[in-house]
């Protein structure tokens, strides 16, 4: 072992405005002085993107350099002194502005951008207010690209952020620039329109109010909505959504503070797909059915027949079935199964499985931390991404992926049932039959053994045996693994944890009386009582039991519905407060956005239920934060920080570390196979999820 | 289409134009050609860049860098494949040269690209030209083949154990490609838009690797240095300003062309010797000395020995060697106007002072000589063209902010004389208002 | 609709794609698409297409170089395409009134087309003749020292043999 003679530094040290700073070798200047509160103006420059050094607006003075550098290209170097502000900049950049303005069309009035437009805001800076400019104005028309994205090359300030979200951060590179010079726009891929995820990415990236969607534009000003900060509804990735709320409906969504697990990401259906919360073929009413016929009823009439049923039935001895849908929040999750186990002295409870977390986490008893975060796919050296259409069922996961490959060189592995998206940045991409995955690993074995570590995710074709299988092979790579165990909904996750299971309690403890699966219930001839809580398996399979008294919360009269005896209308999560798991074991708070007409949370119903019964005092209070404290405190892994939750963040849960020795009821275990388009009953009721071409895809066409 | 040679003249790169078949691959044989390759196969590449550096050759496409030290650059233990591209994207106005050198004596560029993939190793080169100069690839072509055919190209040339492929690519018009990092970006298959720098193309260029990127005019230069010795070279020009130049001088004089001669030759000479003077006996209003990027010198100025530091002295540049003559008739403002015209057009739109600038002078350009200029107009033409100097993402800004400045500052009162003629044309008080 | 080149076109097409290094075709999407236009007349959608498979790009890709370049036309040009140079060195030559005369004679403006599709007129940046200024190019063919004389004849010619 021998240290080279000079060691490269570690640590820059220079000058800005007199202020003594330091950062790491390579950290470009803008970036330095932003974390060190001095903000340098920037359209282009945008963190985690290519650079681009075209606004001209970062400007800055150098000591020793003659003409004015940029700033988002220049590296921090030893002993410089900068200055950035001063008479000569300012002028630069008012001069610049000027030429900026001189094509736009100043509609600030009419423009959604106004009031939170980053134009608008540099203009009011360096007061480029006055415009000697009085030509003509170049003038092209608005475009409609798709049903989201509509474009005017008249406001565009041609930042190129859009492109390089669309390319870089999506990987679908739907946008482009066209022309030249001063007729130079952005040009979507399709000569006309565009065939992309309708992620309006570019939207959200865009400084002023060039690129509009179809969902927002026109609606408010931004400063009359309110923003409410909670999670996507939508799959188990769990993204920060903020919906921009005004007099109770949702106007828009985004990732406006950018500070959850998703920083810049959000897809079609964590942005636009709201809309089914105003759907007019939402249930506002209970109802019962009378001579074969849903009627309409009061909260307390549908209340106290479903109270007096239950009551009856289990005085009969008879027999409960009850299932939760995956995008309950834990405390309604955690509620249920104690209201079913507790209150109703049954286990035949479930929800629909997706994922086999419940066989890994046997897998890998003794091994700690081996359960990977959103962080750790951005952060890895390597991935293995195995049955699944990663940027299709995942968007979050395969996002973080990308930006992995872009800024740590991360290496992507991939054995699907046909082509992915991944695959165009992947180092070794393997196409095999659908089922036949886990057989082709061997081929990746002496690849990936040269790897430094690796994430494997890996869908609903491994299970069961499979999943051993696979922690056996990869234990024999010699580097350190960490797994993501791909699941459907928005708390799928949190069902397996808060023990929605017929076999588990909450926290992955064993059941010793376990009851029966949702397939059981289903098929169960002699059930008495079917309670679906918000999800609906009907869909999928009949109900064999021609007696069972069928009680459903839904939102819409769906296939449970046409068959339920009693409906309650139930909330959405933009409707109700909480928290949800994600697919990889993260907690966050959702926020109530609105109040929707007759409809009520699933825990308000299921503890008027409990009320109704006389189980109040046995099952307790149903206030969710009340109930939160108990899953705090009680159930294994969740006793996570608070102020984590508290302040939006996301606190990581901890799962057991120890053998879970149930029979895992691998057959049942099957992912719905939503696309970007599709979520379900949420999907098909999302007028803007319909609308758009792509809906509602297919996996593995690309 | 050349000139004939004249006394003045000392015809180092362009001495075998005329020569019948010039060509061909065996007139060049008989003219000292490939001579310089076979010296360079003998020679190590640091022996290579000294003769180089010792000729004081200088970049001809515009910027004069120096070129022995720009192959210097070129890390040579970087285990990327390496790349020789030549510049023949000839689209400075006032510049005609590198037409003349490909079409009359096409093999001494493919020599010197040859001796540069010698000294940096390199195995693949590309002749990026114009798309207009179709007739230039196809004489590009024939030569390649010929010299593939003698050995000179391909696999082992002349059994030195070197190979190197050389092709022939062409551009479809854009100005901007002429800026070597926008030029490499064509030649990727892109939009010609300039890449941030540095990296440089002798560290960074064609397909990240690293790069040796010339005009042609350097090129062809370098067999000849390497014949005669750089010291001899550097002996035909002033100091610091090795050698010969092609001087492309049209506009208003008798006998416009294409000459090659040493720097730091006189221009009053060029212009009133050389080629003949002014045309019809007029009298000389000024001079664009090195391509439409290069600020306007008014007659008064116009005497001055040729060379690097000599332009940079005047406040002006050598540029690309276009040598623009305009007589005493000349319509400065129509000039200016139409050098904005050309830069509005040719900006590629990337960054906002250049595409927005451009556009706005041009506009306001256009008012002035079609007469609806204001008095403020000749002011804050002057002003924008400074916004935009040395602000811009590549040098296409300055290039079109400097002769603008220079056309205000030298012929301002041009201006304020259109202004006097549309003021005599108002009929009413209400358009003399309007208009001034 | 599939594309099919003449043997020449495909030919050349093939022999530029043969220039340039595995994993780098997009070098060749350029000269492809001037080549192709050549034969084409005129850059289309199918073209796009085409070129972009065959250089692993996407259209956009390909279309985002044919928006920049001046001689890469979606609009389909005249068969001989009449290029007047009214840059500075052929402004000071007389560049501008062989522009007005072209566009007077033959009642187009730039980038237009006669009725009968048989010339089209660009005003074009320096074509690189200032020496023999002024100049005019028909297709890649350069005249020199043009005259409004020398032009009618080009013009005439043209319309003769057609």
């Amino acid at each position: 072992m021998s240290t080279p003679v000079t060691a490269p530094p570690t640590i820059i040290n220079f000058t800005v405005d007199g202020r003594q700073l330091s950062a790491p070798p390579g950290t470009l200047l803008i970036d330095a002085c932003k974390r060190s509160g001095i903000e340098i103006p920037a359209f282009c420059y945008y963190e985690g993107y290519s650079l681009q050094a075209a606004c001209r607006m970062c400007l800055v003075e150098v000591e020793k350099m003659p003409k004015l550098q940029t700033a988002c290209t220049l590296p921090v170097m030893e002993g410089m002194i900068v200055r950035s502000e001063t008479e000569q900049i300012a002028k630069a950049r008012k001069g610049t502005l000027e030429f900026l303005l001189t094509n736009h069309p100043l509609d600030c009035p009419v423009c959604d951008k106004g009031g939170e437009c980053e134009l608008q805001d540099m203009v009011f800076r360096y007061g480029a207010g006055e415009s000697r400019f009085t030509e003509m104005k170049n003038h092209a028309p608005e475009r409609q690209w798709s049903p989201v994205v509509f474009y005017d090359p008249a406001r565009c300030i041609l930042c190129y952020r859009c492109v390089r979200a669309c390319n870089e951060g999506m990987g679908v590179g739907a946008l482009g620039v066209t022309n030249r010079g001063v007729l130079s726009e952005i040009a979507p891929n399709k000569e006309d329109h565009l065939d992309c995820d309708e992620c309006g990415a570019c939207i959200d990236i865009c400084p002023v109010g060039a690129l509009t969607s179809n969902i927002y534009r026109y609606k408010t000003r931004p400063w009359e909505m309110q923003h409410v900060a909670t999670v996507c509804t939508h799959c188990s990735n769990g993204c920060k959504t903020t919906l921009g709320v005004r007099n109770d409906e949702i106007i828009r969504g985004n990732n406006r503070d950018r500070g959850g697990i998703n920083g810049e990401f959000l897809c079609v259906k964590g942005r636009y797909g709201f809309d089914f919360t105003a759907s007019e073929e939402r249930l506002t009413t209970p109802m019962i059915r009378i001579d074969g016929k849903l009627e309409a009823v009061s909260w307390s009439k549908a209340l106290g027949f479903v109270a007096e049923k239950f009551k009856s039935v289990q005085a009969d001895g008879g027999k409960f079935g009850v299932i939760a849908d995956t995008r309950l929040t834990n405390e309604e999750l955690f509620y249920l199964q104690k209201f079913t186990r507790a209150g109703l002295k049954t286990s035949n409870l479930d929800h629909a499985a997706s994922g086999d977390l419940i066989t890994l986490l046997d897998a890998l008893s003794g091994q700690t931390d081996a359960l990977a975060t959103t962080d750790d796919l951005y952060k890895t050296k390597a991935a293995l991404v195995i049955g699944s259409d990663l940027s299709q069922q995942h968007p979050l996961l395969a996002f973080q992926l990308r930006a992995g490959v872009r800024h740590n060189k991360t290496r992507i592995y991939t054995v699907t049932p046909g082509p992915v998206r991944e695959a165009k940045y992947s180092a070794t991409s393997v196409t095999v039959p659908l089922g036949e995955e886990y057989d082709a690993l061997a081929k990746l074995t002496d690849r990936l053994k040269a790897e430094k570590e690796l994430v494997i995710l890996f869908g609903d074709s491994i299970k069961g045996q499979r999943v051993r299988d696979l922690v056996a092979w990869a234990a024999t790579l010699g580097i350190p693994v960490k797994y993501v165990c791909l699941v459907d909904d928005s708390n799928s996750r949190g069902a397996l944890d808060m023990g929605c299971l017929p076999n588990l309690l909450p926290g992955f403890q064993v059941d010793p009386h376990p009851g029966l699966s949702q397939a059981g219930m289903l098929a169960a001839e002699d059930l008495d009582v079917l309670w679906i809580v918000g999800a609906n398996p009907l869909r999928h399979a009949p109900l064999a039991s021609r007696k069972a008294f069928v009680v459903a919360h839904t939102m819409f009269l769906d296939e449970t519905a046409a068959r339920a005896d009693v409906l309650f209308p139930s909330a959405s999560a933009y409707e109700k407060s909480g928290t949800l798991t994600n697919v990889t074991g993260q907690v966050q708070r959702l926020k109530a956005a609105i109040k929707t007409m007759g409809a009520k949370a699933d825990l308000e119903i299921i503890g008027l239920i409990a009320k109704e019964m006389g189980l109040a005092p046995t099952l307790g209070p149903w206030t969710h934060d009340i109930v939160f404290k108990e899953i705090h405190s009680g159930v294994h892994g969740y006793n996570v920080p608070l102020p984590v939750l508290l302040t939006g963040g996301a606190a990581l849960t901890s799962p057991v570390n120890g053998p879970v020795k149930v029979n895992v009821l691998v057959d049942e275990i099957r992912s719905a196979g939503d696309t970007l388009f599709t979520s379900g009953s949420l999907g098909r009721h999302s007028k803007l999820l319909t609308s758009v071409p792509e809906f509602p895809g297919a996996l593995y066409q690309r | 289409m050349f000139n004939e040679p004249h006394p003045d003249e000392v015809r180092i790169i362009s001495k075998r134009f005329g020569l019948p078949n010039s060509a061909s691959i065996d007139t060049y044989l008989a003219h000292e050609g490939y001579v310089a390759l076979m010296k360079a196969i003998e020679m190590s590449p640091e022996q290579i860049i000294d003769e180089l550096k010792l000729s004081n050759l200088r970049g001809r496409g515009g910027a004069g860098f120096p070129t022995g030290l720009k192959w210097s650059f070129i890390p040579r233990d970087n285990p990327k494949p390496k790349y020789v591209v030549v510049n023949a994207d000839e689209s400075e106005p006032g510049t005609c040269k590198d037409r003349l050198l490909i079409q009359n004596d096409p093999h001494q560029l493919i020599e010197g690209c040859i001796i540069a993939a010698r000294t940096i190793g390199c195995k693949k080169g590309y002749i990026y030209i114009r798309g207009e100069y179709r007739y230039l690839i196809d004489i590009m072509d024939k030569a390649l083949a010929e010299a593939y055919a003698h050995g000179y190209l391909g696999k082992n040339i002349k059994g030195s154990g070197l190979d190197f492929d050389l092709y022939t690519h062409t551009g479809a018009g854009a100005y901007e490609c002429g800026e070597e990092s926008a030029l490499l970006e064509s030649l990727e298959g892109k939009r010609g838009v300039p890449r941030i720098r540095p990296p440089f193309p002798a560290v960074s260029g064609l397909y990240a690797s690293p790069t040796v990127l010339n005009n042609v005019e350097t090129f062809c230069t370098v067999p000849a240095v390497l014949r005669m010795g750089g010291q001899a070279y550097a002996d035909i020009g002033t100091p610091k300003n090795g050698g010969t130049r092609m001087l492309c001088v049209s506009g208003h004089v008798n006998r416009p062309g294409v000459y090659e001669v040493p720097l730091g030759f006189p221009m009053q000479k060029m212009i009133y010797e050389t080629c003949g003077g002014i045309l019809n006996g007029k009298k000389l209003k000024g001079v664009i000395p090195g391509g439409s990027s290069s600020p306007v010198l008014k007659a008064d100025e116009c005497d001055f020995p040729m060379d690097y530091d000599n332009y940079a002295r005047m406040k002006t540049m050598a540029g690309s060697g276009g040598m623009m003559v305009m007589d005493e008739d000349t319509d400065i403002v129509k000039v200016a106007l139409r050098t904005m015209r050309f830069y509005a057009h040719e900006s590629c739109g990337w960054c906002i002072p250049c595409r927005e600038g451009t556009s706005w002078l041009r506009k306001i350009l256009t008012r002035m000589d079609e007469g609806t200029g204001r008095r403020a107009d000749i002011d804050l033409i002057h002003e924008l063209a400074k916004n935009m100097l040395g602000r811009t993402f590549c040098p296409l800004g300055d290039a079109a902010a400097m002769p603008t400045i220079g056309f205000i500052e030298k012929f301002r009162e041009e201006f304020e004389a259109r202004l006097r003629e549309t003021t005599m044309l108002a009929t009413t008080p209400d358009q003399l208002i309007s208009i001034n | 609709m599939s594309l099919t080149f003449t043997p020449e076109t495909e030919k050349i097409l093939q022999d530029i794609w043969s220039r340039y290094p595995e994993g780098r075709k997009r070098s060749a999407v350029i000269p492809m698409l001037m080549y192709a236009q050549d034969q084409l007349g005129v850059v289309t959608s199918e073209l796009v297409a085409e070129v972009a498979k065959r250089c692993e790009v996407s259209p956009l890709q390909v279309e985002e170089v044919v928006g920049y370049y001046s001689m890469l036309n979606k609009k389909r040009m005249g068969k001989h395409h009449v290029q007047v140079c009214t840059n500075i060195a052929c402004l000071l030559m007389g560049g501008e009134a062989l522009w007005h005369h072209a566009t007077k004679r033959l009642g187009i403006g730039h980038k237009e087309v006669t009725a009968d599709g048989l010339i089209s007129l660009e005003e074009v940046e320096c074509a690189g003749a200032c020496s023999w200024a002024p100049c005019v190019v028909d297709g890649y063919e350069y005249h020199h020292h043009v005259t409004i004389e020398k032009l009618d004849q080009l013009i005439d010619s043209i319309q003769k043999v057609h």
